[in-house]
């Protein structure tokens, strides 16, 4: 009998730990050592962890190639576990990893592609609503003097993103079907150009689409409540701006400001 | 209504199912194929909105649905997650399913979750908790759950009891069902050394309230013997079907869940060994006749 009454701390203790031996405690039939059998349930953690960043993150992978992101996001899983069984929030923390993880410092745009995947999954998962219908909206718009106390409740699945690189080329450039078109797009891509863009899920699957910078400010502002006369800056084309939300069904609801 | 029907710890159908996949989301609903029941894993639905409750809404609404949790860590060493259990309580509210389903394993410890069905000892104390945790989990949800055996790769020198006889006290201290995994029954039996025809007669067979069949990939341990990996990605394997003939035998026709987790193919694949266990099921039906 062996003195070893936990083996749920001795596994936790070198499950992320390749260099570490295997627990003590263990039994093998034929005698045979079980650090070999012990390493499948070392290899199915991390696996199983890799798989689902690379699920959550396939352009990052694409732009690293498959065995580097799968030895970066190994590293990810070995620092950062998950704390909870439910996957689908596993991995947020990953683009600020990527930000200072040193091999892939020569690409700098690389954390920023992360974090637009990852805005990318929570849209895909977020909560639904109804959007308000586009009549509704133009009727509450109509009233001119009330509009700078407008306050608008933007769809749950709505995302902004403002990268310093251009990333959202980068990414659409990756939804090319075909390799020829692939590499058109990439070709023109100016890496150092900023990009922004606003994600939305009008029906089943999340929209990426392209904005200037001044306009993806004004989305954060309204997302976070500021009435329309607030939110507004003078860099912003507004009709065009509510025009895209009202189009993809990104705004839910619409409330005079009483502040 | 027979006094065995009343008993039966699960309202899936005697036929077979298929584990439910995004990728195989149009296919069913465009198709509507002839699939006894479907099986989630209960984690991947725990997200707040999106297609996949979607889809899943549209599914459940006509086939039976069995859900299957693999984060619980029934076999942890700590107290279970009660936010966890909330959250299954919320996703068996919403769906109604015929079933619910856990594993003999823990998953995690110490706050972190290792995506893996990891083994414990078999002894008193892992008893003890184990039925705690049973208890707990009935408790909570309003329902009886049935109980996966595991496969396994090590076992302890800590164990103090075979893993039949231990999943046997469980299920009558807890009153659970038994989800019997051919699969990780071969799997185990390989690895270790056993009978697995002994093993299956060892088990409380009329705690049965489902089966699932699964692929393994094959390796060797240390001394070249062979080592099987429940993967989860290959078709089923023969030597596993024969196991399955041998434990319809014993049990008569059971709800019986095609699983396949990784190199995932057509629908219709699944779907014809998901067929292939009907016409096995229907071959002893006829015998029995």
């Amino acid at each position: 009998m062996s003195a070893h009454a936990d083996p749920h701390s001795d596994f936790s203790a070198v499950l992320l730990a390749p260099t570490f031996a295997c627990p003590p405690g263990l039994r093998t039939w034929n005698g045979s050592d079980p650090e070999k059998r012990f390493a499948v349930y070392r290899n199915n953690v991390i696996v199983s962890l890799v798989d689902a960043l690379a699920d959550s993150y396939p352009v990052v992978q694409a732009l690293v190639g498959e065995d580097f992101f799968r030895a970066m996001a190994g590293e990810f899983v070995r620092r950062s576990p998950p704390r909870s069984p439910v996957l689908a929030g596993y991995g947020e923390d990953f683009a600020a990893f990527v930000a200072h993880f040193p091999p892939a410092a020569g690409l700098p745009y690389l954390a920023d592609m992360a974090r637009l995947e990852w805005l990318r999954v929570e849209a895909w998962h977020a909560a639904d609503a109804a959007p308000l219908p586009a009549e509704r909206i133009a009727g509450l718009l109509a009233a001119a003097d009330a509009l700078p106390q407008t306050c608008f409740t933007l769809h749950p699945a709505l995302r902004v993103l403002t990268s310093g690189h251009a990333v959202v080329s980068l990414w659409a450039a990756h939804q090319a079907d075909d390799a020829d078109n692939q590499a058109t797009a990439l070709a023109e891509i100016d890496l150092a150009q900023a990009e922004a863009a606003l994600l939305v899920r009008p029906a089943l699957d999340v929209v990426i689409i392209p904005v200037d910078p001044a306009t993806a400010s004004f989305f954060r502002r309204l997302q976070a409540g500021l009435p329309l006369g607030v939110a507004a800056g003078d860099d912003v084309d507004l009709a065009a701006a509510l025009g895209l939300l009202i189009r993809h069904g990104g705004i839910v609801a619409v409330a005079r400001s009483t502040a | 209504m027979s006094a065995t029907t009343l008993s039966r710890p699960t309202a899936l159908p005697r036929a077979g199912g298929v584990g439910l996949k995004p990728e195989h989301f149009r296919t069913i609903l465009d198709t509507r194929p002839a699939i006894g029941f479907f099986e989630i894993h209960a984690e991947n639905y725990m997200v707040a909105g999106g297609p996949f409750h979607h889809h899943l809404e549209r599914i459940r609404a006509d086939y039976p649905l069995s859900i299957h949790g693999v984060g619980l860590s029934i076999g942890g060493a700590g107290p279970l997650d009660e936010a966890h259990l909330d959250r299954l309580a919320v996703l068996l509210d919403r769906y109604q399913p015929e079933s619910f389903s856990e594993h003999l394993a823990w998953s995690s410890h110490n706050e972190v979750f290792f995506n893996d069905l990891l083994p414990a000892p078999y002894h008193a104390g892992t008893l003890a908790r184990v039925c705690a945790h049973i208890d707990r989990v009935q408790e909570r949800l309003g329902r009886s759950m049935l109980l996966e055996n595991p496969a396994t790769y090590v076992e302890f020198e800590a164990s103090t009891m075979a893993e039949a006889d231990f999943i046997s006290e469980v299920v009558k201290r807890t009153g659970c069902g038994l989800l019997l995994d051919v699969n990780n029954a071969y799997v185990s039996c390989v690895n270790h050394h056993r009978d697995a025809h002994d093993y299956l007669r060892a088990l409380p067979l009329a705690a049965v309230g489902e089966i699932h069949l699964a692929g393994h990939a094959e390796d060797v341990d240390a001394a070249g013997d062979p080592l099987l990996i429940d993967s989860h990605g290959a078709p089923v394997a023969n030597a596993v079907w024969d196991l399955y003939d041998f434990a319809i035998a014993l049990l008569g026709p059971q709800p019986t869940l095609i699983e396949r987790d990784s190199d995932i193919p057509a629908l219709s694949v699944l779907a014809a060994e998901a067929w292939q266990a009907e016409a096995l099921m229907a071959r002893h039906e006829r015998k029995a006749a």
